[in-house]
C-alpha cells in the first residue's frame, strides 16, 4: 500500500558523540530499505503523556543491515529526546517512516553540501550516497558553534570538507558562508540543512551567484504525513495541493527549492 | 453481531469515524488504513474560498494532549468538490463534510454548493476556537446556535450535524438550542481553548497565542458533556474528544453517543481507527452484546 511504515524497532547501539548530541542506530524491518537521504522518521515516546512523535532526520541508512542512524540533540530535561538518549542496546521504540521527500541530486552539477548545527547529520548520508553513486562532485561545508564538531571526521572520509565555528576554535571563524568566501569555494548547486537564518543567507547567496539551492526545513509537526496542516511553510507561488501559498514541510518537503519557499 | 448504527437515516457499518481536521480528506491516511472499513470519513473543514490559516508554529504538545491553531486552512469548496469528494467516492464509506465560514452567508454558500454533491451528511463547525470571526462566535450563544442551525437546515439537502464547542458554561443548553433550530444530530466536543508559554523565551509557543486542546487529557470532559447533551436532546450524538482506543470509544457510546470520531489519536498511530473497530467487536463478544445499539446511552 505504501512506502511508509509504522514499526517497533530495536536499538542496535547508542552513544553520546558531543555535548547533548546522541548517535542512535536502529534495526528496522522496512524503513531502512525504503529510505533515502534527506528523509526523516517520526519517533514516538514510550510515555503516554507525550503524545506527539518527534521528527528526526536520517543521518545514516544501511539497506544491507536494515539499520538507520539518528543523530539528534537532547533539547532539555524531561523532553522526548532526553528519553530517547537513555535507550540502550535491545530496547524497543516505535517509528513511522521514512517520511518526506528527501534530496534529489542534480547529476553532474558540482555541489556544496552544507549543514549547520543539528542540520549537520542529514547531510552525512547525502555525502555518502553521492560519493558512492558518483553522481556529482561535492565540497562539504559544516558550521558548528564551537570545537564540538560532531560527525566532521566522517565527512572528511567522504571528501573535501571545510568547517566554520562561531567561536573560531576550528576552521573559519563565523558561519558557513564565511568559510566558502575565505576558501574561494565554487559550486553550481547547494544542498543544505540548518537553522532558518543560515538557510535564508544561503538562499540569498545562491540567487546572487546564480546557483540552484535546495534547503531542508523544519517546523513543529503532528501527523507527519501531510494530513493535519500543522507544519506548513509559506510558498512563493500558490501550491497545487493546498490551493493557497502554503506547503506541507512533512509531505511536500522537508527539502524544497529555496526559491519555492519564503524564509 | 451487529455493529452498524443509524445516524439521521444514514446507516454506518460501524460507529467509528474520523474527527474533522485530523484526517484531511483521507488521502494521506489511505496509505495506512482501509477507508472502506470506516463508518464514515469526516473531512477537514471547508469554506467557500481557500483559507491560508494561521502562522506557524501551529501545534504544541502539552501533558497528555496537544494544542493546535491551524486556523482552518483549506483549499476552498471548488477544489474540494473536484478533488476530495471524487477521491472519497472510490471507497465504501460514508462522507461527512465539515463546513466552516466567517459569516452565515459563507456557511450558506458552502452548504448550497454541497447540496448537488454525493455527500451523506454535513457537519457545521460553529466551534473552532482558532479563527477570529465565525467559528466559535456562533457556538457560544444559544440564540446564535439556534439561528445558524435554522439557516443551515433551510439550505441543506443532506442531514445537518451541528458541531458544538465545549467552551461554554452549559452544554445542554447549546444542545437544546441546536435541536430547536432543527439539527439532525450533534457532534461534540470540539477542542478546549488553551495556551502554552515557553518560559525560556518568555513568549507563547503558538503563533496564535491560544489553541484548541485535544488528546487523552480532555476525554473525561468530553464523556461528561456527551452524557449531559444526550440527556438533554432526542437527536443522535457523535461523541469525540480524546478517544485513544476502543475502551474510550465504548465509554463515549455508553455515555450516549450513537457514533464516535477519532482525532488526535491518528497522529500517534495512523492505524488506530482500525484497532478501535476491532476492539469494539472484541468487547461485544466478551460481554455477549449482539447489537451495538444496546450500548448507546446504556449507563443509568
Amino acid at each position: 500500500m505504501s512506502d511508509k511504515f509504522k514499526e517497533t524497532v530495536t536499538v542496535v547501539e547508542q552513544k553520546c558523540i558531543a555535548a547533548d548530541i546522541y548517535d542512535l542506530t536502529l534495526l528496522t524491518e522496512n524503513i531502512a530499505e525504503h529510505a533515502r537521504p534527506g528523509q526523516f522518521v517520526s519517533v514516538y515516546s514510550n510515555q503516554a503523556d507525550k503524545i506527539l512523535p518527534r521528527p528526526i532526520s536520517l543521518c545514516g541508512i544501511d539497506k544491507e543491515k536494515k539499520t538507520i542512524r539518528l543523530v539528534y540533540r537532547v533539547t532539555g530535561a524531561g523532553t522526548g529526546t532526553e528519553e530517547f538518549s537513555k535507550l540502550k542496546k535491545g530496547d524497543r521504540i516505535s517509528l513511522l517512516g521514512p517520511l518526506g521527500n528527501g534530496f534529489t541530486v542534480e547529476p553532474g552539477k558540482r555541489a556544496f553540501l552544507i549543514g549547520g548545527g543539528i542540520g549537520v547529520p542529514p547531510m552525512l548520508e547525502l555525502a555518502k550516497s553521492m560519493k558512492k553513486s558518483n553522481e556529482a562532485d561535492f565540497t562539504v561545508v559544516m558550521g558548528y558553534r564551537n570545537s564540538d564538531t560532531f560527525l566532521l571526521d566522517e565527512f572528511q572520509e567522504q571528501g573535501i570538507s571545510y568547517v566554520a565555528t562561531e567561536d573560531g576554535s576550528v576552521g573559519t571563524r563565523g558561519n558557513v558562508l564565511d568559510a566558502i568566501r575565505e576558501n574561494h569555494l565554487k559550486a553550481e548547486v547547494i544542498y543544505a540543512c540548518g537553522p532558518t537564518p543560515m538557510l535564508r543567507a544561503l538562499k540569498a547567496y545562491a540567487k546572487e551567484q546564480g546557483m540552484t539551492c535546495y534547503i531542508s526545513m523544519e517546523e513543529r509537526m503532528a501527523c507527519g504525513i501531510g494530513a493535519c496542516l500543522a507544519c506548513v511553510c509559506r510558498s512563493t507561488e500558490k501550491d497545487a495541493h493546498s490551493n493557497v501559498k502554503n506547503k506541507r514541510i512533512c509531505k511536500d518537503g522537508p527539502v524544497f527549492l529555496a526559491e519555492e519557499v519564503e524564509l | 453481531m451487529n455493529t452498524s448504527v443509524d445516524l439521521c437515516n444514514v446507516t454506518l457499518k460501524n460507529p467509528v469515524m474520523t474527527a474533522s481536521g485530523t484526517f484531511g480528506s483521507g488521502a494521506e491516511y489511505s496509505e495506512f488504513v482501509d477507508l472502506n472499513k470506516l463508518g464514515a470519513v469526516v473531512t477537514k473543514g471547508v469554506a467557500n474560498v481557500p483559507w491560508e490559516g494561521n502562522p506557524t508554529p501551529r501545534v504544541a504538545e502539552v501533558y497528555g494532549g496537544m494544542l493546535n491553531a491551524v486556523g482552518l486552512q483549506n483549499p476552498g469548496i471548488d477544489l474540494f468538490c473536484r478533488r476530495d469528494i471524487p477521491f472519497l467516492k472510490q471507497y465504501d464509506t460514508k462522507i461527512i463534510v465539515n463546513v466552516c465560514g466567517h459569516s452565515t452567508e459563507e456557511y450558506v454558500e458552502v452548504v448550497k454548493r454541497l447540496s448537488e454533491e454525493p455527500v451523506d451528511m454535513l457537519e457545521i463547525n460553529i466551534s473552532c476556537p482558532n479563527v477570529k470571526e465565525g467559528g466559535i462566535a456562533f457556538g457560544q450563544d444559544p440564540k446564535a446556535v439556534e439561528a445558524i442551525t435554522k439557516e443551515m437546515k433551510r439550505h441543506a439537502k443532506q442531514p445537518v450535524i451541528m458541531k458544538l464547542s465545549p467552551n461554554v458554561t452549559d452544554i445542554a443548553e447549546m444542545a437544546r438550542a441546536a435541536e430547536a433550530g432543527g439539527a439532525d444530530a450533534l457532534s461534540l466536543i470540539n477542542t478546549l481553548t488553551g495556551m502554552k508559554i515557553d518560559i525560556h523565551k518568555r513568549s507563547f509557543v503558538l503563533a496564535n497565542k491560544t489553541g484548541g486542546m485535544s488528546g487523552p487529557a480532555i476525554h473525561p470532559i468530553a464523556v461528561r458533556m456527551v452524557y449531559q447533551a444526550a440527556r438533554a436532546v432526542k437527536i443522535p450524538i457523535i461523541g469525540m474528544g480524546g478517544i485513544m482506543n476502543a475502551e474510550d470509544a465504548i465509554e463515549m457510546i455508553l455515555a450516549g453517543a450513537t457514533a464516535v470520531s477519532v482525532g488526535t489519536a491518528n497522529f500517534i498511530n495512523p492505524q488506530v481507527t482500525m484497532e478501535i473497530i476491532k476492539g469494539i467487536e472484541q468487547y461485544m463478544e466478551q460481554y455477549h452484546v449482539s447489537d451495538i445499539r444496546e450500548l448507546i446511552g446504556a449507563v443509568p
